[in-house]
């Protein structure tokens, strides 16, 4: 407020500044030349922007950020230690451990803790994989480079929705086209919606799918980042391309691979709608057998299926626990990589 | 960078050694570049154009042997369908107005922040920013049970304002802004303009918007895909009366009578306008994501 008051108390040197173009550098004359009598509230007005102004700013950001972001996580956790019901809100009672003893006594929680694991392994790792490669084919001086780009973006720009929708029409035991593909490798019909190993391998490839481009272009970013003169000495020490490849492109990647790791654990993590739908009708639970059934749907069968709030927030501060370690574990694993090496 | 102005300076010899044995960057595609990357070019495209052709044709014709590889004759009628049995038209318009809002404001407020912490001093700066950066990794499900319960509180189940208030501000947006603008503005023209006598309203106004502009256009376009395709949010906080897109798409998916030439349609028009955003603005995209890579 007061910096849009201060600027109506500029006359002359707002007017005419085009956006983009800084105040002209002789107006700054006039402008520190300004009668001292006139300028002392001003001046005071201004020093009180210049110190007011950054909290102004960043204000909006940590109210609203804060509101909806941390401090739910901490109601989280007090609910976790709360009876709540969703048929019943307003009676909320003291439940202790309770909640987190039940779910370490649950085999659906182990369960769901393993599919998690498991499909988080079969997603992550092939996806970073084959987005290494794609991105070292990227990187070659190729004819129409964006537009190779953007096409292996586009699965990106569909959502979870969509994207399971049509997955699990390709994937249908009977007249799906992957079932009908393999056939003429002399594989029979998988039942992709029933068997453990098949269900899981079908979640995974929704996420390899929708991700792989998007992690190819910020290795191909890290790569374009690698400085020439590494591979130049390299080449003269007669590394050829393969090695250059190992010696040179993968260890300057070594941040980049980290970043990428932990952000795909924390989607594994968080794996919710590509089980979600391709359980169709009970899809919260995650198959039949509940062969897919994830954490992040265990907290919504719990939570929004079952009506049981404390124990979803007791999942909830579990799979955060639980990413704490992983990024712990990862952080001393490159750690000693590094120093290794 | 060519290769001809990196060996312009150095003798023969180097240059042709690095052509036999350089680095990727280097060196033109050889064909096997481009069919392996055309194999990957048609696993990314191949889902959504089969999409296409089973939303042309009829349920019993995609329950048969072999399935069907080009286009039927069924895509208007199956559209006109999906359009009313799942209500999409509501759920577009909702999808259209709750992601535009979030845009508009993750990019404003993000845009302000950043530039706090890019380019001024104030105390508990550094401390601010490293809790910006720390938080970005917490999962949405640890804030889904008390934001359904203060909501249910506020009696705004089911309204659009549910989804869109946990998402007006991210802290990845702030990070992004923060990030490109310590490199894209200088701090000088910001001291002009100061010693200029302009108030921070208008620093921020003449100097800070028009130098983050390709940053916030790419910041929003990054939002926009982001908020469209939310769904955990939607499918707790929404319900089928007021749906988004993907509560409708979710909704159709696990109906009891299922269509699925209905449904393929469903899902073709969940995703057109992205697709068509993607059409337009892909090579922003692309670079805003690279970028992001590079500097995050």
């Amino acid at each position: 407020m007061t910096g849009s008051k201060q600027a109506l108390a500029q006359p002359a040197s707002g007017s005419g500044a085009a956006p983009g173009i800084p105040p002209g550098a002789s107006r700054a004359v006039r402008g520190r030349g300004a009668p001292a009598g006139a300028g002392s509230w001003r001046s005071r007005l201004y020093r009180w922007d210049t110190k007011a102004s950054p909290y102004a700013f960043v204000a909006p950001f940590f109210l609203l950020f804060g509101a909806f972001s941390l401090v739910p996580l901490l109601y989280t956790a007090w609910y976790s230690l709360h009876r709540v019901q969703l048929s019943a809100l307003d009676h909320q009672s003291w439940a202790g451990l309770d909640n987190y003893e039940n779910l370490l006594s649950s085999d659906f929680f182990w369960n769901a803790l393993k599919n998690t694991f498991t499909i988080g392994v079969i997603s992550t790792v092939p996806q970073l994989l084959a987005a290494i490669g794609l991105a070292h084919l990227l990187n070659y001086r190729l004819r129409g480079s964006t537009v190779w780009r953007v096409v292996m973006l586009t699965p990106y720009a569909t959502s979870v929705a969509a994207a399971t929708l049509v997955f699990t029409l390709l994937y249908a035991w009977d007249g799906g086209v992957i079932n009908w593909f393999l056939h003429f490798f002399g594989v029979g019909p998988v039942n992709w919606r029933e068997s453990g190993w098949g269900s899981q391998f079908a979640v995974s490839s929704i996420v390899i799918w929708r991700w792989t481009g998007y992690n190819a272009l910020i290795y191909l970013a890290a790569m374009q980042a690698i400085p020439v003169d590494l591979y130049e000495s390299a080449a003269l020490d007669g590394a050829n391309r393969w090695q250059q490849f190992r010696h040179v492109t993968i260890p300057q990647l070594r941040p980049t691979v980290l970043f990428t790791v932990i952000v795909s654990t924390i989607g594994a993590t968080q794996l919710f709608g590509e089980p979600l739908l391709f359980g169709g009708v009970s899809g919260s639970k995650g198959g039949s057998e509940h062969q897919y059934q994830t954490l992040g749907l265990y907290l919504y069968d719990q939570g929004w299926i079952i009506g049981n709030l404390g124990k979803a927030s007791a999942i909830a501060w579990s799979m955060f626990l639980i990413l704490l370690v992983i990024a712990a574990v990862n952080l001393l694993l490159t750690r000693r990589l590094g120093r290794t090496r | 960078m060519t290769t001809t102005e990196l060996t312009r300076s150095r003798p023969m010899g180097t240059e042709r050694r690095r052509r036999m044995t350089g680095a990727g960057r280097q060196l033109h595609a050889g064909p096997l570049t481009y069919a392996v990357l055309t194999v990957f070019a048609l696993l990314s495209l191949a889902p959504l154009v089969w999409t296409a052709i089973a939303a042309s044709r009829t349920d019993r014709r995609l329950a048969q042997t072999p399935p069907p590889l080009w286009f039927g004759g069924n895509l208007f009628k199956n559209l006109r369908v999906a359009w009313d049995q799942a209500g999409l038209g509501t759920a577009m318009f909702n999808s259209v107005f709750v992601a535009g809002t979030i845009t508009v404001s993750t990019v404003l407020f993000a845009t302000l922040a950043g530039f706090a912490f890019a380019k001024l001093r104030f105390r508990f700066s550094g401390v601010l920013l490293l809790l910006t950066v720390g938080t970005m990794m917490i999962p949405p499900q640890l804030a889904v049970v008390p934001l359904y319960l203060w909501m249910s509180d506020l009696g705004w189940s089911n309204q659009l304002q549910t989804v869109i208030l946990p998402s007006l501000a991210t802290a990845f947006g702030t990070f992004f802004m923060r990030q490109y603008l310590v490199q894209a503005l200088p701090t000088e023209l910001i001291e002009a303009a100061r010693v200029d006598g302009a108030g921070s309203l208008r620093t921020v106004w003449h100097v800070v918007f028009p130098a983050a502009r390709p940053a916030m256009a790419v910041l929003g376009l990054l939002t926009f895909v982001f908020a469209w395709n939310d769904f955990l949010w939607p499918i707790i906080a929404l319900n089928q009366q007021n749906p988004t897109v993907q509560v409708a798409l979710n909704s159709l998916g696990t109906g009891y009578v299922p269509d699925q030439a209905v449904i393929m349609a469903g899902a073709l028009l969940g995703t057109l306008p992205l697709l068509i955003a993607f059409l337009l603005f892909g090579r922003q995209i692309v670079g805003g994501i690279m970028q992001g890579a590079v500097k995050g």
